[in-house]
């Protein structure tokens, strides 16, 4: 690179790199050194280095180790229901009916409001619309409080992140749909292969790019959760549906142990990385090419 | 499929949108009664439709002060982004060095950094710059805008970058060789060819940002400057909740992405595509 080019480089990258590095960079690594000390937030108090004490006293922390397999209840149940809502509207959205276009603007809605917000809606839905339903109905065992027993609390989370993200997954299973050339289906037909044979034969392999950014969007987003979260439960009753991100943010900022609540961060990112990195690489191998 | 099989698939997916969007009729209809018949007939549409709890939401929420942070926010860290991203994205790619691969592969291999993992320690470095360098980053405008920056700087260059791969160089040589600067190569004949690209960058960030919560939840704590999912957040926890009224105001934070939605919604739904497959 000549001097000159040197300078315009600098000039074209400089700005962007100050700004991630103060903001991401440097917090991550910073981030790595506070889940080794014991503190708690407030500036004239001293930091003291602890070592590994944060990391060991997280894996005896019953209400984190619980939180984390809520976290992993509530993900699992969620990556399957979005997908499988999602890719079956978009089955009925692509059959080229005069509707579909409205159909496809309506299921995708919801994605465009945040979810602090969806959770508030929803918090009125499973507390008092279901109250009524219930009363009015006679099916009290099925339509009361939600959010005030576990269980239930938890699937109400289900139901919103769904409600949230059946739509987005959607829009990407149509563009994978929209990208499988019509004689194959077509040819299939005249073999004789009837629907049910062309979808798992034909559609499934040949969407297997679609399953791969879709289950990762939807693991990374349901592991990562935490607006509805705060809206919809607020991690009630008692602590039951506290998720992964919740559990870190009550630990810093609502308990004040800054340490301990950064290491459940790191560890947070570990699992994080992992998981999403894993399911990639399982799913891109089952990718075909026709 | 024949024509009767079509018009029950349809009149079926049609009747599914439309239960899919039950809670938004909900939200609507009780957004207009009074306490006694929303505990009657929560279902049913309103008897009368007055106004009185949207003007009161609007009030208690600060919701036009809220409106404009939010946009102002917004507008101006989206622009940031596009702008330096995109001048970012193309100088990687057309100097084709090791230092370019470098910096490539730290921002694409932040993108899996959950924010909570960060908060913490953003929250220090912030202040750290506020006390011995006195910029004000926190409880500002400004301070907000220069964090959006940071977390969305990750994922724009990824999509500048993968889009200006495929964008011939031959005219950019031809450019220069006619004495134009890189400054002039980049703004008058690149930057005009990532249109479509800028669009989905431009969509998924001013969502991305419109909703998000925790961040201008850690960074602004006066009142003036509270953002739509701030000032919602503040609402629901003030008073013991009147669904009447809370109904009133999420149906106010609703209208503008849906106005949003109904003039972009083409380039929303393509956008979404694109930024996911890519």
């Amino acid at each position: 690179m000549s001097k000159n080019n040197k300078g315009w480089f600098a000039l074209f990258t400089a700005p962007l790199l100050l700004v991630f590095t103060t903001v991401v960079i440097l917090p991550f690594i910073i981030g790595i050194g506070y889940s080794f000390v014991s503190w708690d937030g407030i500036p004239a108090n001293p930091k003291v280095f602890v070592g590994l004490d944060n990391y060991a006293t997280l894996l005896q922390d019953e209400r984190f180790l619980s939180s984390a397999w809520r976290t992993i209840e509530f993900t699992v149940l969620a990556l399957v229901l979005v997908n499988v809502l999602g890719l079956a509207i978009s089955l009925l959205v692509t059959m080229k009916l005069r509707v579909s276009n409205a159909a496809r603007t309506m299921f995708f809605l919801p994605n465009l409001i945040g979810g602090l917000i969806l959770g508030y809606i929803w918090q009125f839905i499973f507390t008092d619309v279901f109250k009524f339903l219930g009363d009015k109905t006679g099916l009290d065992s099925v339509f009361f409080n939600w959010l005030i027993h576990p269980q239930t609390a938890l699937y109400a989370m289900v139901i919103v992140f769904t409600w949230q993200m059946a739509g987005y997954t959607m829009i990407i299973y149509i563009a994978g749909i929209q990208g499988i050339p019509d004689e194959l289906g077509e040819a299939a037909r005249v073999d004789g292969a009837n629907l049910w044979q062309r979808l798992t034969r034909i559609v499934f392999p040949l969407l297997m790019p679609s399953f791969t950014i879709c289950l990762f969007l939807t693991l990374s987003g349901a592991f990562k959760i935490f607006d509805v979260n705060l809206s919809l439960t607020k991690g009630g009753p008692n602590n039951s549906t506290e998720l992964f991100a919740m559990n870190i943010f009550n630990e810093i900022f609502g308990y004040g142990n800054y340490g301990l609540g950064q290491a459940k961060a790191i560890v947070f990112f570990i699992l994080v990385a992992a998981v999403t990195l894993t399911q990639v690489v399982i799913t891109k191998k089952k990718e075909v090419q026709y | 499929m024949n024509r009767a099989s079509r018009t029950t698939v349809s009149t079926l997916l049609i009747a599914l949108a439309l239960a899919f969007l039950s809670p938004i009729y909900l939200m609507l209809v009780n957004s207009f009664k009074d306490r006694a018949e929303l505990y009657r007939s929560a279902l049913a549409l309103p008897s009368s439709y007055s106004f009185q709890y949207y003007s009161k939401a609007m009030d208690k929420m600060n919701f036009l002060t809220a409106f404009g942070n939010s946009l102002y926010i917004t507008i101006v860290s989206v622009l940031f982004v596009v702008v330096l991203a995109s001048m970012t994205a193309w100088m990687l790619v057309r100097t084709d060095d090791r230092l370019s691969r470098i910096i490539f592969l730290v921002f694409v291999s932040t993108m899996l950094i959950p924010f909570q993992t960060l908060m913490m320690p953003l929250m220090q470095v912030m202040d750290w710059i506020r006390t011995t360098l006195h910029i004000p980053m926190l409880n500002t405008r400004g301070g907000l805008i220069y964090m959006n920056i940071g977390f969305h700087a990750s994922m724009a260059v990824f999509l500048f970058h993968g889009f200006i791969k495929s964008v011939p160089v031959a005219l950019e040589e031809a450019a220069t060789l006619d004495g134009c600067s890189k400054f002039g190569v980049f703004w008058r004949i690149v930057f005009p060819m990532l249109k479509t690209i800028t669009i989905t960058v431009a969509i998924l960030d001013v969502i991305a940002m419109w909703n998000d919560y925790l961040l201008p939840s850690l960074t602004l704590s006066d009142k003036a400057l509270r953002t739509i999912p701030l000032s919602t957040f503040y609402f629901f926890g003030e008073f013991t909740i009147q669904w009447n009224l809370a109904m009133a105001g999420l149906t106010l934070t609703i209208i503008p992405v849906v106005v949003f939605y109904m003039f972009a919604q083409k380039y929303i739904i393509k956008g979404i595509a694109a930024g996911a497959v890519k």
